[in-house]
């Protein structure tokens, strides 16, 4: 029989955390990200080394000692997604380890970006750092929260209310729907029937006067099968056809029903399927739909 | 007709989903300063601007002309904007135009732009007023119905839909400015997308595009560089609820048509067009628009359109520049129809351009196909 492993918790630290000198270079760094400024430190080949280094990488010769200021903006070269942040992380959301090309400088410090998703992160994104209130800033790269992306878009909220009014023509019309009935209007020049009810002719221009009663059957003239869904219209697929009322001369869109929607004909024969009386409002909705009514199809 | 008058520049922005990097005011000035640049001339030589957009709710500025005066250069100059829906970008060249025709500016700006990433066009095209029911989603849920009717009438096979689709983008690959580059387009590709409005595909439907096109107009004595002489504008509506009205083919598009023919002197636009840019945003409207617009007799617009006669080497090519169906910021894009006529008879359409053209016919429709702009350019002086 084996027995059960020894094991044992065991951690080390120095008391406090270790002190770690920074030298000039490396302490100048510091001291300007606790004033709210990034510098770099410039090599006797004239780059811009940030974060600074004491020696070279290349030559190992000291640096010059010439600080110079970049940023405070700069470009994302390459990122990694964290979508699960550790206890550690700089931020308690998903966000970006990325590399930063601050402006003016020729190396890239690595940082968090807080960004809203992987998507809005690309090569060239453009970011500024979030910086800790002053009293917090003790000399640390974390004196940088994270970076975040430049201002690029804004949302603007447009609502305008209106209070709409039916005018006459259409009025008149939606009390003969609330009634049960297609109210048409025959302009008497053109000898044409236009419905909805309208007071003016759009072919002559003439005041239209003469109502006329049409039944609630017509033809499908022409429709379309509609799927792309919209929250303010029926649920895909439906059909919204043209259908000319008998007659009339103008053929009126309307929703189709009691068929599938691969079964919908130019030139089927239709009728108009009524909310019960008791519901109806001065509205189309009193029109649930437009139903096969079985005769042969019309030739168009 | 009035005064001469030419194209001398012609600036378009790339069109893409998405100009993240330039508020709208960027959008239009990148045209225009491209425009200008063509023309050899800066803002100071320029009199007035003309300037198009289709409706405000796509980006929601109320009178966007008002805050793009200072971006367009047009302070202390008459400006004007023009609405006519999605034909507008043609009427904004024709009301320039008609400036220089009627002799009241030597040199006048015309913009059109739409930032179509800003809202949503379905959106914006479909208010759903109270009263009403809420049926037509988009241009795409109000043109369905009479391109299924216009395949009745004609009895087109199903697949006419689909070479114009694919013939539209091969042309967009040529085209350094278009949206949709999609390489290796072809049928199979287009047939395997879904139905969003039957009987129109999604890839036979334009895209959403954030764009801006602009040119220079001259009268006859300010002429540099090399132009493409204006030969004949026309532009026509009707309502949208005339009895009897033809959906399919519009009374307004077959007289707007006749007008410009008729001033440029052309009498069969098949032959005597060289190449034609027309506003064909789905992609069954290119056969209903030869037919209306008289390049093959009625019903037998599809067969034109089948036998290739419309493609980059065909007899006479529609669209070489991708179309409205490969870039669509919908204020624009009658413009760029126009812009890219005069491109090709100024022999400066680049890899797109047809050889030797020296007429071509811009046009553009809106609204219900109730709005039809068009022009007749030539390389030579009419």
């Amino acid at each position: 029989m084996p027995s059960e492993p020894l094991v044992a918790e065991h951690a080390l630290e120095f008391p406090g955390g270790y002190t770690r000198t920074t030298g000039p270079v490396i302490g100048r760094f510091l001291t300007e990200l606790r004033d709210g400024r990034v510098v770099g430190v410039r090599t006797t080949e004239g780059r811009v080394l940030v974060p600074p280094l004491e020696y070279e990488p290349e030559t190992g010769e000291p640096v010059t000692g010439e600080f110079v200021e970049v940023g405070p903006a700069g470009t994302v070269m390459s990122w990694a997604w964290v979508d699960a942040p550790r206890k550690d992380h700089p931020l308690d959301r998903p966000f970006a380890w990325a590399l930063i090309k601050l402006d003016g400088a020729d190396t890239a410090l690595v940082h968090a970006v807080g960004a809203d998703g992987a998507k809005a992160m690309h090569p060239g994104l453009r970011v500024r750092p979030r910086w800790k209130p002053v009293a917090d800033r003790i000399g640390h790269i974390t004196d940088i929260s994270c970076f975040v992306p430049e201002v690029t878009a804004i949302v603007s909220p447009i609502r305008t209310e209106y209070r709409v009014r039916p005018g006459r023509s259409l009025g008149r019309f939606l009390e003969g729907v609330r009634d049960g009935v297609f109210l048409g209007g025959r302009c008497t020049r053109c000898d044409k029937v236009y419905v909805p009810f309208r007071t003016s002719c759009p072919e002559c221009g003439s005041t239209i006067s003469e109502e006329v009663e049409l039944p609630d059957t017509g033809t499908v003239t022409t429709f379309a099968i509609n799927n792309l869904p919209d929250p303010r219209a029926p649920e895909v697929p439906f059909v919204s056809a043209y259908i000319l009322l008998d007659g009339a001369d103008v053929p009126m869109i309307a929703l189709m029903g009691d068929v599938p929607v691969r079964e919908v004909r130019q030139g089927m024969r239709v009728r108009a399927v009524w909310a019960p009386p008791e519901e109806r409002t001065l509205s189309m909705a009193n029109i649930r739909w437009f139903a096969p009514t079985g005769e042969p199809d019309v030739e168009l | 007709m009035g005064n001469r008058c030419a194209v001398i520049g012609v600036g378009q922005t790339r069109y893409q989903t998405k100009r993240r990097d330039v508020s709208i005011a960027g959008l239009v000035r990148e045209a225009a300063l491209r425009a200008l640049e063509d023309a050899g001339l800066t803002f100071k030589d320029i009199d007035a601007v003309v300037i198009g957009k289709a409706p405000d709710l796509f980006e929601g500025v109320m009178m966007p002309e008002a805050y793009l005066a200072d971006a367009l250069g047009a302070a202390g100059k008459p400006m004007t904007r023009v609405h006519t829906a999605g034909s507008v970008g043609g009427s904004t060249a024709l009301v320039g135009a008609s400036l220089i025709q009627g002799g009241v500016h030597d040199r006048v700006l015309v913009v059109a732009f739409e930032k179509q990433s800003e809202s949503n066009a379905t959106w914006a095209l479909s208010t759903h007023l109270p009263f009403s029911a809420s049926l037509v989603v988009g241009a795409g849920g109000y043109f369905a119905p009479h391109i299924r009717e216009y395949m009745r009438r004609s009895g087109a096979p199903d697949h006419i839909g689909t070479l114009v689709a694919v013939k539209d983008r091969q042309n967009a690959l040529k085209n350094p400015y278009a949206h949709l580059k999609i390489p290796g387009i072809n049928r199979q590709m287009v047939e395997s997308t879904p139905m969003l409005w039957e009987p129109i595909r999604y890839l036979e439907t334009c895209p959403s595009s954030d764009g801006a096109c602009a040119m220079v107009l001259a009268s006859e004595d300010k002429v540099t560089g090399t132009p493409a002489w204006v030969h004949g504008t026309a532009m026509r509506s009707e309502p949208m609820a005339r009895a009897d009205r033809d959906t399919v083919s519009p009374q307004a598009g077959k007289d707007c048509a006749a007008d410009v023919y008729r001033q440029a002197g052309i009498t069969d636009p098949r032959r005597e067009i060289d190449v034609a840019e027309v506003y064909v945003p789905f992609s069954w409207y290119e056969p209903m628009w030869l037919e209306n617009l008289g390049f093959a007799a009625e019903g037998e617009g599809w067969k034109v359109t089948e036998a290739g006669s419309t493609a980059l080497d065909g007899d006479i090519p529609w669209n070489a520049s991708g179309g409205v169906l490969s870039s669509n910021p919908i204020g624009a894009s009658g413009l760029i129809r126009f812009a890219e006529a005069a491109q090709q008879v100024r022999g400066m359409a680049g890899e797109h351009q047809v050889d030797g053209a020296r007429t071509a016919l811009g046009h553009a429709y809106g609204g219900g196909a109730q709005f039809f702009a068009m022009w007749i350019v030539g390389a030579h002086k009419p």
